[in-house]
């Protein structure tokens, strides 16, 4: 067979090099879910009885609800019982005040994962909240934050001190009879990351929650709410890596976004959850639920994603635009490889007279891979003027794995436009060959083509983390070549 | 430098070349021509390496090194180069970073060490200019939207680039306006050394004008039916390729001209 085919089966080989696991301490509960489990979380968490109220809530409401299974994927049935629903390292005593307080080996993790948790070091400007299974372990830079008015803490804080803000927004974006991931989440979620941008605050630095899921059969179901108030703007970045596992592990985490008048969002996500290994034996199951409400009129929400890991990805990070003129983004790089599937895409409901959208998507498989997108357009009567460009291009590398691709359009507004371009490609026996002609390593050539297919992706993202995507993606197509 | 001896290769199943002997030396120009469908292409693409073609028998050695023994990549950092007939085109990949991580692979199997982005930007810029295409080109992606002409000058660009010991050049002049075809033979005159040996197809002795080979040969049905010198061209245009034995239609020349 040519080259490209050859190539592949070596490329398949890579390896997963965040598949440490850490020795660590931890309190981990027994498997299983029930009132009397959520009850020992909230009381662990110290939460208000309004807190506990809301989960047990959704709870029942969760009880009654199915398991989706539209999605273009497969995978054994989950037995929720056998999950444990919370695991947190030890703490020597109550929460690190500091870093130093921080134990040791968790530091070593993160700086492992290339995370530096201390603030001078090298992501200076960039301030990180690092959830590791199921409890925030540290925020840095909390004080110039706090000096410009911005909140940046885990979840379970903000419970404790901006009770108010909680209340009014959680749930607000992402109900929680939304789904049935997203149930589960509202009843058990652990811990997560809280930001509140004020009115005319423009965030002074990128922000950004690294999450790690350690231990094994726990379940890690983080919770984001994001906030910015008129006229603010913030940018944000979460990351995720887990340790490589036989068993498959689950995460199931809810984020809310939401947008007031000329406030802006970005949200940029870099996910390399293990993804299972050659045979398709463990990785991640990632069932997430983002969405962001532009409430305010001219306001903005982009979601840009690069996902590489996970051994199921479900995920369609949206956009709800009911103010006027607002504007929402969806950039997305997806890459499976082995037997990783991957169903996602994006939903972008326009309410709001002049929303306009763009969807641009960019597919890429090689292996025994499944990549499906699946997106959502949808006018309703009020959207008057509004647009929505989509654009979906797959990639394929080597003839066993499969792209797939469901647009779907709902209108209920005459005025509005829809386009929408989608291409399909392949690493061509014929580039390769050129570029192996000019003496350029195989596997370099796959990962240059594949950047170059990500080009439009990659440039939405923050410059220090469209490295890191590159980078992603080469070590994920490694041994694909030889 | 380049020996072939009773080389056979097939695609498909299909025998393409049939017993080719050749042997290039150091410092000369050798121009190959003959019918559509002949194996001009064929050879070249054997010659860099390409593995849709099997190599049934014959060997090809670089400077007494077995060539069959190497994979596409080892063959052209050894210093084998081939501008394509029909050069593909990279989306997204802009030729600036194709080019550089084309000459730092070359430089590190030389030992040498990397090009940084600015000091090859200046060389590029220095290097397009030489083939009159604009360094805005540099920016686009590998050939992408590139005019015919404009991919063969980009092709010339890279060998200027790259400094080959081989120049393998299949129907660079194809495609060519009057001025672009002068362009192109500047460039692969500026390419000719001592150490150096070019290997080139063509249908025209037009081109034999601007670049003067040492030998010509004339391949059909997958061999070398012919060797001679420049004037063998001449001979070749006036009276076609049917006083060879070679049927008369197949001399028509189908390519884009
Ligand atoms: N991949 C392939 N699959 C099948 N047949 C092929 C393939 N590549 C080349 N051939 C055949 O091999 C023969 C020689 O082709 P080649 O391209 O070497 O000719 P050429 O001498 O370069 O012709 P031209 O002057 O038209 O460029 C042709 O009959 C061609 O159809
Ligand atoms: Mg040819």
């Amino acid at each position: 067979m040519a080259t490209t085919d050859k190539e592949v089966n070596e490329l398949i080989k890579r390896e997963y090099e965040h598949g440490f696991v850490t020795d660590i301490e931890a309190d981990t509960f027994e498997p299983g879910l029930n009132e009397d489990v959520i009850a020992r979380l909230s009381g662990i968490k110290k939460e208000p009885e309004w807190m506990l109220e809301w989960r047990l809530k959704a709870y029942r409401r969760w009880l009654e609800m199915e398991e989706p299974n539209w999605a273009h994927v497969g995978y054994p049935k989950i037995d929720y019982n056998s999950i444990s629903y919370y695991s947190a390292p030890k703490r020597k005593e109550d929460m690190p005040q500091s870093l130093d307080e921080v134990d040791p080996e968790l530091l070593k993790t993160y700086e492992k994962l290339g995370i530096p948790l201390h603030e001078r070091e090298k992501l200076a400007g960039v301030a990180v909240d690092a959830v590791f299974d199921s409890v925030s372990v540290a925020t840095t830079f909390k004080e110039p934050l706090a000096k410009a008015g911005v909140i940046f803490c885990s979840i379970s804080e903000a419970i404790q001190d901006y009770p108010e803000l909680v209340k009014k927004y959680l749930g607000s974006v992402v109900p929680a009879g939304d789904n049935f991931f997203a149930g589960l989440n509202s009843a058990v979620f652990s811990d997560g990351t809280f930001v509140y941008v004020p009115k005319g605050v423009r965030c002074p630095m990128e922000l950004s929650t690294y999450f790690r899921i350690n231990a094994a059969n726990t379940g890690q179901f983080e919770r984001t709410l994001i906030i910015a108030e008129d006229s603010s703007y913030v940018s944000y970045l979460e990351g995720c890596t887990a340790p490589m596992r036989d068993e498959n592990q689950l995460h199931a985490a809810v984020v809310e976004l939401v947008a007031l008048d000329d406030a802006q969002i970005k949200y940029s996500t870099v996910q390399n959850w293990y993804p299972g290994d050659e045979q398709g034996k463990g990785g991640i199951f990632n069932f997430v639920t983002k969405r962001g409400a532009c409430i305010g009129k001219n306001s903005k929400i982009s979601w840009t994603q690069v996902e590489t890991g996970s051994a199921v990805t479900w995920k369609y990070p949206s956009c709800v635009l009911r103010g006027d003129n607002s504007v929402g983004e969806f950039y997305s790089v997806a890459l499976t490889n082995n037997y990783q599937q991957a169903d996602t895409g994006t939903k972008m409901i326009h309410m709001g007279k002049n929303t306009s959208s763009t969807i641009i998507s960019k597919g890429i498989s090689a292996g025994k891979s499944s990549n499906a997108y699946r997106g959502l357009v949808k006018f309703g009567p009020g959207a008057e003027g509004a647009r929505n460009f989509t654009q979906c291009d797959s990639l394929l590398i080597g003839d066993r794995c499969g792209a797939h691709t469901f647009p779907y359009i709902e209108s209920k507004n005459k005025s509005a436009i829809v386009e929408h371009e989608a291409t399909t490609s392949k690493v061509s026996d014929e580039q390769m060959f050129l570029c192996r002609q000019r003496g350029i390593e195989p596997e370099q050539a796959v990962s240059m083509i594949v950047n170059g297919f990500c080009k439009e992706v990659f440039k939405e993202l923050p410059m220090e983390f469209a490295v890191e995507a590159g980078k992603l993606l080469e070590v994920s197509l490694e041994g694909s070549v030889g | 430098m380049l020996s072939i001896k009773n080389l056979h290769a097939s695609v498909e199943d299909k025998e393409i070349l049939k017993g080719i002997n050749l042997e290039i030396k150091a410092g000369e120009v050798h121009a190959i021509m003959g019918p559509n469908g002949s194996g001009k292409s064929t050879l070249s693409q054997v010659l860099a390496g390409n593995e849709a073609f099997e190599v049934t028998s014959g060997e090809i050695t670089l400077n007494g090194e077995n060539l069959l023994d190497l994979e596409t990549e080892e063959r052209a950092r050894e210093g084998i180069f081939l501008a394509f007939q029909y050069p593909v085109e990279i989306p997204g990949v802009s030729n600036l970073q194709f080019l550089r991580t084309a000459v730092n692979a070359m430089r590190a199997h030389r030992g040498e060490p990397e090009m940084n982005a600015a000091e090859f930007m200046k060389l590029a810029k220095e290097v397009s200019k030489q083939v009159d295409l604009d360094p805005a080109f540099l920016k686009r992606g590998v050939n992408e939207g590139f005019s015919g002409g404009e991919k063969k000058r980009n092709e010339i660009m890279q060998a200027l680039l790259l400094q080959p010991k081989l120049a393998i050049l299949d129907e660079t002049d194809s495609g060519l306006d009057i001025d672009a075809l002068q362009v192109v033979s500047n460039g692969v005159n500026a390419l000719r050394a001592e150490d150096r040996a070019i290997l080139m197809v063509t249908h025209y002795q037009r081109l034999l004008n601007h670049i003067v080979p040492d030998y010509v040969h004339v391949l059909a049905g997958g061999k070398i039916v012919k060797s001679g010198g420049r004037e063998l061209a001449l001979e070749l245009e006036e009276r076609g390729y049917g006083w060879l034995g070679i049927k008369d239609e197949e001399t028509a020349d189908s390519s884009a001209n």
